[in-house]
């Protein structure tokens, strides 16, 4: 018998939990062949950061584009065929010289799906949900992405509807380059704001 | 409730565990957790409400030792359990010793939710002031802007309200508002040039 409570037993490993819940959901006829294959598909190759660099790219090149993007994000993001849950309400957020825009999810792990995917594992974890909306120039520079004094930060917390994107600035010496070169460029970290290009 | 996911502005956990790049799943399991997550909230009908606050009941030192592919777990066998789909003794036999759920939902259901708020109250450029409570369920107001004064930057959608719809099959629906407010205003050692923004649900606040 284990012990519950505050202090409680060790669990048993968590590989163990998951395939007693999978084994028991799917004798009751819940778990349709090959679903857990498809999720496993589409979150490691169709929906994921790729997506949210062809977004970048095409505003950086196509100041339209650009201009409708900030002004109904997630308009502009279905016309290149990004859409869907968590992404239902979408704003992007534009860096200039003088602002830099950075996204967090202080209560759970809010993060816009169809053009990033599934956030990354330091994105959900305490120490950036509890230190971005406190101390964010330390926490960024701490990251790789100090950031002048006279740079104002905005701090978006995802918690309602709305999930956000940071449009990063373009970075100088790329005038020559494709839309696709352009994507290739972009990382995730920087539509987070963790990062500058 | 005021529980351990209510992280914003917390101190001491150090460093961030940065890496610029890492596979979506480490290993095979976080797959297996998302899909069961999927599995299990759509077969208990599962609000987004009550989806979040299957999370924030876990025991505070299980959250603050987990992963977020374990908190999909334990929320998924929590929300299952309390629907019927398992016994959390079926869930300890196969899987050979302790599984840990989630604690008990500790607020009433709601039953008498109001009407539906249509109208924004407030317009862009207003002054607001965010409601000094403690509600004992589920809140998507977070503890670090409660009694702070801040300004409406957009009106966003109408949508339901999490604290109601975690605690029940009634919804109210209202007007949303992404809200700024100086970081100075938040923290006493609030750095320079830091705007916070967050967005809330109409009743969350009041005119300033």
């Amino acid at each position: 018998m284990s012990v519950r409570g505050y202090h409680p037993a060790p669990a048993s490993p968590v590989e163990q939990r998951v395939a007693a819940l999978e084994a028991l959901l799917t004798e009751r006829g819940l778990v349709p062949a090959g679903f857990i294959e498809e999720i496993t598909r589409r979150y490691e190759s169709e929906i994921g950061p790729m997506n949210g660099t062809k977004v970048v790219a095409r505003a950086w090149v196509d100041p339209q584009y650009k201009q409708r993007l900030l002004a109904d994000g997630t308009a502009a993001i279905a016309e290149l065929g990004f859409g869907g849950p968590e992404g239902d309400h979408m704003v992007v957020v534009e860096n200039t010289p003088g602002i830099h825009n950075v996204i967090v999810c202080t209560l759970c792990s809010c993060y816009p799906w169809p053009v990033l995917g599934l956030p990354p594992a330091w994105y959900k974890d305490p120490p950036y949900r509890a230190r971005l909306v406190r101390e964010p120039r330390t926490l960024l520079a701490e990251m790789g992405c100090p950031l002048p004094d006279d740079v104002e930060i905005r701090v978006w917390d995802s918690s309602a509807e709305v999930r956000y994107l940071v449009l990063p600035e373009r970075p100088p010496g790329t005038e020559g380059m494709t839309e696709a070169e352009l994507a290739d460029l972009v990382t995730r970290d920087s539509m987070i704001g963790a990062a500058r290009l | 409730m005021d529980g351990i996911h209510d992280l914003g502005g917390m101190q001491g956990f150090g460093e961030v565990g940065y890496s610029p790049a890492e596979p979506v799943f480490r290993r095979r399991w976080e797959a297996v957790a998302r899909a069961l997550l999927v599995v299990v909230a759509g077969a208990v009908k599962a609000s987004g409400g009550e989806f979040r606050h299957s999370i924030e009941r876990m025991e505070p030192g299980h959250y603050l030792t987990s992963s977020y592919y374990e908190h999909w777990l334990t929320a998924a066998a929590t929300l299952a359990v309390e629907h019927g789909l398992v016994t959390h003794s079926e869930l300890e036999a196969r899987a050979g010793g302790w599984f840990p759920l989630s604690g008990p939902v500790l607020a009433p259901p709601v039953v008498d939710v109001g009407p539906d708020v249509d109208t924004p109250r407030f317009d862009v450029g207003d002054r607001v002031r965010v409601r000094e409570w403690h509600p004992p369920g589920h809140t998507r107001c977070p503890g670090y802007i409660r009694g702070k004064n801040g300004t409406v930057v957009r009106v966003d959608g109408i949508h339901s309200v999490p604290d109601i719809e975690a605690h029940g099959t009634a919804r109210r629906r209202e007007p949303t508002y992404s809200v700024r407010f100086d970081a100075a205003d938040l923290w006493r050692d609030g750095q320079r040039g830091v705007w916070v923004h967050v967005d809330l649900w109409d009743s969350y606040l009041e005119r300033s």
